[in-house]
């Protein structure tokens, strides 16, 4: 009976296992070098604001959707369902508040299920009293025919993710997952001696913004002739990341770390720690925790970001679009800055909680600190 | 799942107590109508008072009711299926993958599809009654095979389904969404099933009592098997809904939508009791409804993302509660 | 399937009952992970699994009383969750909270398995339900206490159980404090089931609660002292957790599912009556042991899945036979 069901389940995994193919192509050279070139861009706009800079020239004509005020903003969210995104609300919270042209603030939360986004923003159409609708997808293929509809009775504004269609007002995003891992493996690479073991260290499969990540960091190990002893998945737990940590430094050394996400950075360094290791050169994100570590231990170290300012761009984008002016678009690209040994100071809060991300342009904003978290 | 003490004698209950056992959907659907109702009216957004608006709501959870209608047959026949989540991700996924965007290939897909289901609500059923694995277990490690299957070959939106399959879930029939219209009258054809045929009440006598319906000369694991199979179709169902909502499927919509615990609380709070034997379609229907309801009540009061999940545990365990706190049986 | 009364006879006649196979399983895998990796029977090697597995082991522990009770505790890994995070914000980084803090954690964890125990057996839900809905409210008051992230650090005086290999120690070399912490809460747990009247009841309430309760059990009060002792092993599990790798906002998430997987593995039937504690903690490590070996031979998460669903039925089914063959 028993062997009856492990053929069963043979037969259904044999009739699963086609050869598999994904809907986008995360190792796209193109897109690779187009966003090393926006590296070194100079952004247009106010400097010292990045939350208003953008790269390149392409603006978008909104005179049609002017409209007098008050206004109600309409946003649907994806989720709150990690630190990141809860740093990113936040700051888009206070950024309404900021302007009194906005009299309501309707904002819908589908707790990561793409079903329950498209239902959400049906209510919103339904409910009818959007002037300008805000979305950021819980995926780009699937809440695509969503966008499509909303577009037809109001604005739309996209951000983070994106969707497969251009009719959105303008699609904000930062510059992206390539340059994120391009950064860096660049600083790694330039810090190893070259043949040397780099680890790594990846959050799920299968995430557009991540594995874009991944294919720019294995890119440039391989160009200089750096030795990745493997590349794990960790689920972004710390327990699990410590653990596989702890096993790579049990068979050998390990001379670098890569991070496609630094949430979990600061467990992954603490098992150099407690297994009496010097920690090598790593790569983080703009987390607290890792600042800080990262000056405690006087590491050699980088942050790229994926900046959580990006929040405040679209509330922005949105009332520039009531008023009919013109806005970056289709696609409002962000710039992208990292934090370095040179600048890290500025950048460390310990008032902050350890998952607040410093890159968050939320410093004079209402309610700071201790809206997101910190201490007065 | 077989409570090891459903054999021991329930008392009879009262009339009233059955009369309101077979009323509450209803009252907790009125008590969530009326919370709606107070929402909409106490902030001003009378707005949300429309008959596309209601449409909308009743189409929130289309997928969450086919799969809750299959789960009513097998929590009716004492068991319980925790694999329709990873089963919905399969579906969808192969669905998608198999049409490609092609019309033509829609039929071939759809055979697959519930062909697929068919054989896992075969196995489930096989492996609860011949091999005598509590339910729980079997479809728990179902679920993972299923995972384990699916995420070693896919990682993401896998092809994409044509504009004509995309109708189940955008099309309208008289006014009214195809997807609600197909959910209607599942249930209905459920019903039928349920109430008026011999299968329907074979159900009913082996979640009931197993032993005795032996005894009466009902092959019980025939029966449980066809409730697993009827399950499992449903979810590959939901699983074909849900491709043509999102265009496409990917590994995780199943498991990211909770189907798996969401529809055995719907079937819970739509009246059905967990260990067997009672119940219905109909107030699974009630039950689905509650859940709609309540994510609008969310939504238009502007509850904040996390107190929403405070406050559904707290409902969850309340709506059945007021159920089972009359019961003179040892809940397990 | 026998009333209370029988249980205590049979047991004497089956004084020497064969060895429950999950000693063979694991001894089989560990024996496996050492030819793979001959680091593992370095002291660091089995020391750092031990370590790994305590939390998991003290967990299904705790859920195998509630197993053998008839029911299921769903809500162990949010209450994971909840601990970590309350923790850190609670101690903030003052290495003196710490001694104030765990007490209190352990009294919330109290009050959850209070709560849980009395949904149960008061109201009579449904324990899949009652845990269930207990699982989604205390995994949203994680997020609505920090506000979705971990708002502070844990201090070194609060890691130190989970964190610290105690060095120098005869022997063993190392010793990490976790592994202390797992002996301990093991050698409790098993004297209260195993040693105790209370052990005895709860194997009677949860072979038969009818006929238990007709033979004067305190039905409600045993039931109730099972979820409470599941809800702290929770709260050990997740000081450990959080000790072992620091905050974050899903530290327990699957937990629940591991931990009835550890408990059946070892031998506990579902629905009640049987199980003990050290074969549901062997049925831990069998789970760690099988991770880590898939995980040596370098198979992604996808075969891991796969194994482990094979495994739960199998054991299951296996368990079913053998009881069968017993003829009990």
């Amino acid at each position: 009976m028993l062997r009856g069901f492990m053929t069963l389940v043979g037969a259904l995994s044999l009739a699963l296992a086609t050869t598999a193919v994904s809907a986008q192509n995360f190792d796209d050279p193109d897109e690779f070098a187009k966003q090393r070139e926006q590296l070194e861009m100079t952004p247009n706009g106010p400097e010292g604001q990045p939350w208003l800079q953008y790269l390149g020239e392409d603006m978008a004509d909104t005179s049609s959707h002017a409209k007098d005020g008050p206004y109600t903003f309409c946003f649907s969210n994806a989720g709150v369902n990690n630190p990141w995104r809860v740093v990113g609300f936040t700051n888009m919270q206070a950024e309404v508040e900021m302007h009194d042209e906005i009299e309501n603030f309707v904002h819908v939360d589908a707790e990561g299920s793409d079903d329950k986004q498209i239902a959400d923003i049906e209510d919103l159409l339904a409910g009818g009293e959007c002037d300008v609708l805000i979305v950021s997808p819980n995926t780009t293929a699937a809440l695509t025919p969503a966008v499509e509809r909303a577009c037809e009775q109001l604005p739309v504004i996209v951000f983070d993710r994106g969707v497969n269609t251009d009719c959105p007002v303008t699609f904000i995003h930062p510059i992206g997952g390539y340059a994120f891992g391009i950064e860096a493996a660049e600083f790694i690479a330039d810090n190893v001696d070259p043949g040397a073991n780099v680890l790594m260290l990846r959050i799920l499969p299968g995430v557009d913004v991540l594995e874009t990540r991944y294919s720019a960091g294995k890119r440039i190990f391989d160009e200089a002739g750096l030795n990745v002893v493997g590349a794990e998945f960790t689920d972004g737990d710390n327990a699990k990341t410590k653990s596989i940590v702890e096993d790579y430094l049990q068979r050998g050394q390990i001379d670098a770390v890569w991070m496609d996400a630094g949430a979990t950075a600061v467990a992954a360094i603490e098992a150099f720690e407690d297994n009496g290791l010097e920690v090598p050169p790593f790569n983080g994100e703009d987390q607290q925790d890792f600042l800080q570590k990262w000056r405690d231990l006087g590491m050699t170290a980088i942050a790229p970001t994926y900046p959580t300012f990006q929040w405040r761009t679209p509330i922005i984008a949105a009332l520039s679009v009531m008023k009919g002016e013109e806005v970056p678009g289709p696609e409002w690209v962000l710039p992208q800055p990292a934090i370095d040994g040179d600048n890290l100071a500025d950048y460390i809060n310990e008032s902050m909680p350890p998952l607040h991300y410093a890159m968050c342009g939320c410093e004079e904003m209402p309610g700071y600190p201790e809206r997101w978290g910190g201490r007065d | 799942m077989t409570v090891a003490d459903a054999a021991a004698p329930a008392r009879p209950p009262r009339r009233l107590a059955r009369r309101f056992e077979r009323y509450a959907p209803a009252l907790i659907l009125l008590l969530a109508a009326a919370s709606y109702l107070g929402v909409v009216f106490g902030t001003g957004q009378t707005q949300y008072l429309t008959a596309d608006n209601l449409i909308a709501i009743l189409n929130r959870s289309i997928a969450l009711g086919i799969t809750a209608v299959g789960q009513t047959f097998v929590i009716l026949v004492g068991s319980i299926d925790l694999s329709v989540a990873n089963l919905i991700s399969v579906a969808a996924v192969l669905a998608s993958f198999i049409m490609k965007g092609e019309a033509s290939m829609i039929v071939p897909a759809v055979i697959a599809v519930l062909g697929v289901g068919a054989l896992v609500g075969l196995v489930n059923g096989l492996v609860i009654t011949k091999l005598s694995v509590n339910p729980l277990i079997a479809t728990l490690g179902m679920a993972l095979l299923l995972q384990g299957a699916l995420s070693a070959n896919f990682n993401n939106f896998a092809g994409s389904v044509p504009d004509a399959w995309k109708l189940f879930a955008y099309g309208e029939i008289m006014g009214l969404p195809v997807g609600l219209v197909f959910l209607a009258v599942l249930a209905l054809l459920a019903w039928f099933l349920l109430r008026r045929t011999r299968l329907g009440s074979d159900m009913y006598a082996v979640g009931g009592n197993r032993d005795a319906a032996r005894f009466a000369g009902i092959k019980t694991d025939n029966v449980i098997i066809a409730s697993h199979v009827l399950c499992s179709l449903a979810a590959a169902t939901a699983g074909l809904y849900l491709a043509a909502r999102l265009g496409s499927g990917a590994p995780w919509i199943g498991r990211d939508g909770v189907y798996d615990l969401e529809s055995i609380a719907v079937v819970v709070i739509g009246g059905t009791v967990l260990a067997g034997g009672r119940g219905g379609v109909l107030g699974t229907m009630a039950g689905v409804m509650i859940f709609s309801l309540i994510d609008s009540v969310f939504n238009v009061a502007g509850v904040d993302a996390f107190a929403k999940q405070v406050l559904r545990g707290v409902i969850i365990v309340a709506a059945v509660a007021l159920y089972a706190a009359r019961s003179k049986r040892f809940a397990a | 399937m026998s009333a209370a009364d029988g249980t205590a006879r049979e047991a004497r006649r089956f004084r020497l009952p064969a060895i429950n196979p999950v000693w063979f399983i694991l001894a089989a895998l560990i024996a496996a992970i050492a030819i793979e990796n001959a680091n593992f029977l370095a002291p660091i090697g089995y020391m750092n699994f031990l370590k790994r597995a305590a939390p998991l082991a003290i967990l299904a522990a705790g859920q195998v009383y509630v197993i053998v009770s008839g029911g299921f505790d769903l809500s162990v890994g949010s209450l994971i969750t909840l601990t970590v995070v309350g923790s850190s914000m609670l101690t903030n980084n003052d290495p003196a909270a710490t001694y104030w803090v765990i007490p209190l954690m352990l009294a919330m964890g109290a009050v959850v398995g209070l709560v849980n125990g009395l949904v149960v057996s008061v109201l009579r839900v449904p324990s899949l339900i009652a845990t269930l809905g207990m699982m989604i409210t205390l995994n949203g008051l994680a997020f609505l206490w920090s506000g979705g992230a971990p708002r502070g650090y844990l201090p070194e005086t609060f890691r130190f159980f989970g964190r610290v290999n105690l060095l120098d120690v005869p022997l063993v070399n190392i010793l990490p404090v976790a592994l202390l912490v797992m002996i301990g809460v093991g050698t409790l747990l098993t004297l209260l089931m195993h040693r105790t009247a209370y052990g005895k009841l709860l194997h009677a309430v949860g072979d038969n609660p009818r006929a238990a309760f007709l033979a004067g059990v305190p039905v409600a009060r045993v039931r109730v002292t099972a979820f409470v002792i599941s809800s702290l092993s929770a709260v050990v599990a997740g000081i450990l957790l959080g000790g072992f790798a620091g905050v974050s906002t899903d530290v327990g998430a699957g937990y629940e599912l591991q931990a009835i997987t550890a408990a059946v593995i070892g031998g506990a039937q579902l629905l009640g009556g049987r199980g003990t504690v050290p074969a549901a903690m062997a049925g831990a490590l069998t789970l760690n042991a099988i991770f880590t070996l898939l995980n040596f031979l370098g198979l992604p998460k996808p075969v891991r899945d796969v194994v482990q669903g094979l495994i739960l039925i199998a054991a299951v089914a296996l368990a079913t036979l053998r009881r069968r063959r017993a003829g009990r």
